[in-house]
Formats: structure tokens, sequence, C-alpha cells
């Protein structure tokens, strides 16, 4: 069997992305400060992850506006949905062996 | 033995965020019980105000209630409706403001804005079937239809917390299907309006708050 370890993706090695990849599997779209409450990190550490997302495809930046103030709010894409899935398999799949 | 403590940890992580990020989980248990006492001193209030124009004739309780015809009309728009609108309307703004305020409370602790976009999104649920059953109990009232009041007040409040299940807590889902068979049966036995009113405003909501402190905030005190 193939080791499941290999399945993990680097790129979801830091909890500011998981927890970011987490809140934008359940919620259609995420704004950055919403993002920033939730997982309780600086504006930096945040926007340096979520670039890092957003390099790798995983994540959408719709930039908008409510009133006059910039809105920018994040969504998760396809690409991203499919490789944080096979990551948190990846995982179980890790407890379940060890296990055992 | 490390790396799968490791695994379910991030797992448990993972879960944790999503939750956070799409139900607004603050609501506290202490909520309930302070909206279930209010309805219980309301209703106690109500039936006291029904016993004592009841002294005065045959008019007794399950006449206000039950009477489906117009005789009711005058009644209700003399002193005594009047009273009974105004309990009803304290009981109802000393519900919300305690349960508010355990909920804010909570909220505080648990470093979650008390009016975040969960909370948001909450409100909007249980509001709408709320204010489309307050229109149409209104509108009951008008009619003189009288004995559906507390029953049509149990099924829409049911149906709001069944709705507003998926943006909080989840068990509150099951005090919403309670609160519908409730109202339901209430609807055949059109008299006991206010006892079944107490029983599920009161009695249920107590119960449900206590179940629910036991189960997530007893653990954190």
């Amino acid at each position: 069997m193939k080791n499941p370890i290999e399945q993990l993706q680097k790129v979801f090695d830091s909890r500011v992305r998981l927890g970011i990849m987490s809140a934008l599997m359940v919620n259609d779209e995420v704004s950055f400060n919403e993002l920033k409450e939730l997982i309780q990190v600086t504006d930096g550490n945040l926007a340096s992850h979520l670039k890092a997302l957003e390099e790798n495809g995983f994540v959408k930046v719709n930039k908008g506006f409510v009133g006059r103030k910039t809105n920018t709010t994040y969504s998760v894409t396809k690409a991203g949905e499919k490789a944080f899935r096979l990551h948190i398999d990846a995982l179980e799949q890790m407890i379940k062996q060890v296990g055992k | 033995m490390n790396s799968q403590n490791q695994s379910l940890e991030t797992l448990a992580d993972i879960k944790k965020m999503m939750d956070r990020s799409s139900r607004f989980i603050s609501l506290s248990g202490l909520s309930g019980v302070a909206a279930g006492t209010c309805a219980l001193v309301g209703a106690w209030f109500a039936k006291s105000v029904i016993d004592g124009g009841g002294k005065t004739g045959p008019r007794s309780m399950s006449e206000l209630n039950g009477s489906y015809d117009t005789v009711g009309i005058g009644m209700l728009k003399s002193f005594m409706g009047n009273r009974l609108f105004l309990i009803a309307g304290i009981t109802l703004a000393a519900a919300f403001v305690l349960a508010l305020l355990f909920t804010y409370i909570r909220s505080s602790k648990q470093g979650i804005p008390v009016w975040g976009v969960m909370a948001k999104r909450l409100m909007w649920n249980v509001a709408l079937p709320m204010m489309a059953g307050g229109i149409f109990l209104l509108k009951l009232i008008e009619a003189g239809v009288y004995g559906l009041i507390a029953p049509g007040c149990l099924i829409f409040y049911g149906l709001a917390l069944v709705n507003g299940a998926k943006y909080t807590l989840g068990e509150i889902r099951y005090l919403g299907y309670v609160l519908i068979l409730l109202g339901l049966i209430n609807c055949w036995f059109p008299g006991y309006g206010l006892y079944f009113w107490a029983a599920g405003f009161g009695v249920l909501h107590i119960v449900y708050g206590i179940v629910m402190w036991n189960k997530y905030e007893r653990k954190s005190l």
C-alpha cells in the first residue's frame, strides 16, 4: 500500500493555512477580517499565507467594495477543494494505520 | 504514536474551524433557562388576569382561548385583552434581553464576536419564519380565531428553530421538533392554549437550556 504521508500536501503544513482552508470549505466566501478573527493571527501573517495558497491556485481572491471601503473576500477553488480533501483523507489513513 | 496524535489534533483543529466559521456556537444554555423562566412567569400573570376576568361571569379561560366565533373580540379589545397583550410583550422582551445577555457573556469568553456574520445569518434565518408567523397570527386575532393563537406561536417558533439549527448548535433542532408537535396537538385542544404555551415556551426551554449547559458549558467553568 502507498504511504499516506506522500499524499499530505506540503502547502497545508501550517495551522494558519489549515484554518483558512477549513473556513473556506464550509462557506461560500469569507472576508479577510473574518478570517483574521477566526484564526487570530496578525494581518501580515494571514496575508502571506493567503498569498501562498493563492499562488498554488487553491484560493480565489474577490475584490469588492462595501460603500467606499474595500472588501476583499476569499473563496476556495475546485483544485483547492480537491487538494484539501486528499489531505484530510491522508491524515485519516495515517491515524488508522498507526492505530492497527 | 506521535504522528497519530498529531494527525488527530490536526483533524480536530480542522473540524473546530469548520464549525466556528459556519455556526454561531456561543448560544448559551443559560439563555434557554432564562427565556423559559420568563415564559413561565408571563404565563402565570396571564392566567391570573384571565381567572380574574372569569369571576364576573362564566367567561373562563377556555372560552377566551377556545372561542372560534367573534364573541371574544369585544373582550380582547377590553381592558383584559390589553393586559394580556402587555404581558405577552413584556415577557417576550424580557426573555429576549436575558437570552442575549447570557449569550453575550459566553461569546466574549470564547472570543467570538456576538454580532459577527454567523450571528447575523442565524438571526435572519430565525427571524424570517417568526415574522411571517407573527403577521399571520395578528390576522388570526383580527379574525377572532383566538383558539389557534397559542398553537400558532408554538408551530411557527418551532419552525424558526429548525430553520436556524443549521447556523448554531445543531441540538436546537430537536427543541424545534417538539415545539411543532406540541403546537399541532394544541390545535385540537384550543381551550388549553395557555398550558401548552407554558409547557412549550417555559418548561421545554428550561429543560433544553439545562441539557445544553451540561453538555457544553459546565466543563469550561
